[in-house]
């Protein structure tokens, strides 16, 4: 692979990067050799306590319902977020300003506040005003969190997608004397959705790992707090920890692969009109900024 | 109305949100070095270094920031014996172990901003850099980072922005800051409401003004092409 940053190695620049190489080793190997006997130390590299993960009590007992929970809390959050953040996306186009800067209002506090607080207080909440039974209480708090950031994110997402589209699409719409509702639901939503779908995707992996914060905070039994209960039992707190950073890292990366082959593929398709909200578009959502650049894919 | 605030002394609602701050502040900068540092990795000549780079990102940015500054706790202080220079002061050794958990996740996302601002810088420049006889390091640091960072003050203030919310994190490991305090209030006190609301307020206050001024920088320093 060759960089515009530098140019093809001569004998002198072959030589320094392999030496810069054979020093970058020695200071990982370093790294990995301390990792080693550390754990070699506090008996964390002894054979019994990896043996759980080879048996099935491990996984039936306490892996594999943790999951689940975190997989039921992470699509429950998705499933509700979306029609919502959909609602809310559209309000913030209205040409009405009493619709218009309400849904900015919710849609702008929701953001700008740490999901943990909204778990906190939704998980009060139902403890005081409503009578969702105790063991119930951090799902619907995890969930209700969840559901109220990503629901303005999402609503970002879906402002952005329709104002990504090419403005010929409604122009077309009200040429042909659609009004606005029917130009909104027949022809830009169907198109934006499409658009959207690599971010959505995306953003399942942010709700997957906030899922995390209230199995630590709130007691919801998902996978990181199904590893405290394991490693109680087994005493094997380093194994357990990278055993559940792997099924972290695999389920997140495999949603993080499928949505940049969802974003490639929607590119390279002849059938849409080229407006793809991809991966990375979520961070970079801006109030200011929406309709401009973004979302076109023209500054990637 | 507002009386149960005096009630809490240690941390105050003040001391706690000075906390965050902190937080903020310490792996603000200190991410912005490492992951920096993890930028110019990822395009540099040695492939090893790109290898480590791009293993790093992808691994850091799909654990749950909650797993990290967990283990920051039970893995590296307890089991590793990393006290952080603070082997008897849990206060101070929790902040800093939550500094570093903080650091070691936004760092990716820090690199990952900076990679995307190196290629909004025109080839012509880095061309001609390597025209006048620059090397590598000279044409990074001299040449196209300095254009680079100009381009990304908006995607690093929503980094940024995005850090002040993860400190509350840090409260898995009693740290005691924000999102610790209104724990330990809305389960004491009556007025759930009112104290979601004195929270929510401090974030905002946290968060509003970072990304306007930001966001007026980013206009104001972006390099015109």
């Amino acid at each position: 692979m060759t960089s515009v940053l530098y140019d093809a190695p001569g004998p002198r620049a072959k030589r320094r990067n392999v030496i810069l190489s054979v020093v970058f080793v020695a200071v990982l190997a370093l790294a990995l050799w301390w990792i080693y006997k550390t754990m070699d130390d506090k008996g964390q590299l002894e054979w019994s306590l990896w043996k759980p993960f080879t048996q099935s009590e491990a996984w039936t007992t306490y892996l594999l319902p943790g999951l689940a929970d975190t997989l039921k809390a992470a699509a429950l959050s998705m499933v509700i977020a979306l029609p919502l953040g959909a609602f809310l996306g559209i309000a913030r186009l209205s040409d009405h300003r009493w619709v218009r800067v309400p849904a900015a209002v919710v849609v702008e506090f929701f953001r700008a506040i740490p999901v943990l607080l909204l778990m906190l207080f939704a998980n009060e909440f139902f403890a005081r005003s409503t009578d969702v039974s105790s063991s119930d209480r951090p799902l619907y708090a995890v969930v209700t969190g969840l559901v109220l950031y990503n629901a303005s994110v999402l609503a970002e997402v879906v402002r952005a997608g329709i104002l990504a589209l090419p403005k010929g699409q409604s122009e077309a719409a009200q040429a042909i004397g659609l009004r606005k509702s029917q130009t909104m639901t027949n022809i830009l939503l169907p198109q934006a959705v499409t658009a959207m779908l690599p971010a959505i995707v995306s953003q399942l992996v942010v709700i997957v790992k906030d899922t995390a914060l209230g199995g630590v905070m709130l007691g919801f039994t998902e996978l990181l707090n199904s590893r405290g209960t394991l490693a109680a039992n087994y005493a094997n707190v380093i194994p357990s920890f990278i055993v559940v950073a792997l099924i972290f890292i695999v389920l997140n990366f495999t949603l993080t692969s499928f949505a940049s082959w969802l974003e490639g593929r929607l590119r390279r398709s002849k059938r849409s009109t080229g407006a793809v909200l991809g991966a990375g578009d979520v961070d970079d959502l801006n109030a200011a900024e929406v309709g401009g650049t973004y979302g076109t894919g023209a500054d990637q | 109305m507002f009386d149960f605030i005096s009630d809490y002394d240690d941390p105050t609602l003040l001391g706690a949100f000075w906390m965050t701050v902190k937080l903020t502040v310490f792996s603000g900068v200190g991410s912005l070095i490492w992951g920096t540092l993890l930028a110019a990795m990822r395009v540099s000549p040695v492939p090893l270094m790109r290898g480590f780079g791009t293993a790093y990102v992808n691994i850091v940015r799909n654990i749950p920031l909650t797993v990290i500054i967990v283990f920051t706790s039970l893995g590296l202080a307890d089991i590793f014996g990393v006290t952080m220079g603070a082997p008897d002061d849990f206060e101070l050794q929790g902040f800093r172990l939550a500094v570093l958990g903080l650091i070691a996740y936004t760092a990716a996302f820090v690199c990952e901003a900076l990679r995307s601002g190196i290629n909004t810088v025109p080839v012509g420049q880095a061309e001609a850099a390597r025209a006048i006889g620059l090397n590598f390091t000279q044409v990074l640091g001299l040449i196209v980072l300095p254009q680079a960072f100009r381009s990304v003050i908006g995607p690093l203030a929503n980094v940024l922005i995005a850090l002040t919310k993860n400190t509350t994190v840090a409260a898995t490991i009693g740290v005691a800051e924000a999102a610790l305090l209104m724990k330990e209030m809305i389960e004491n006190e009556a007025q759930t409401l009112l104290i979601g609301a004195v929270f929510a307020f401090g974030f905002v206050v946290l968060t509003l003004p970072t990304g306007l001024i930001l966001n007026w920088l980013s206009k104001r320093l972006a390099v015109k092409r």
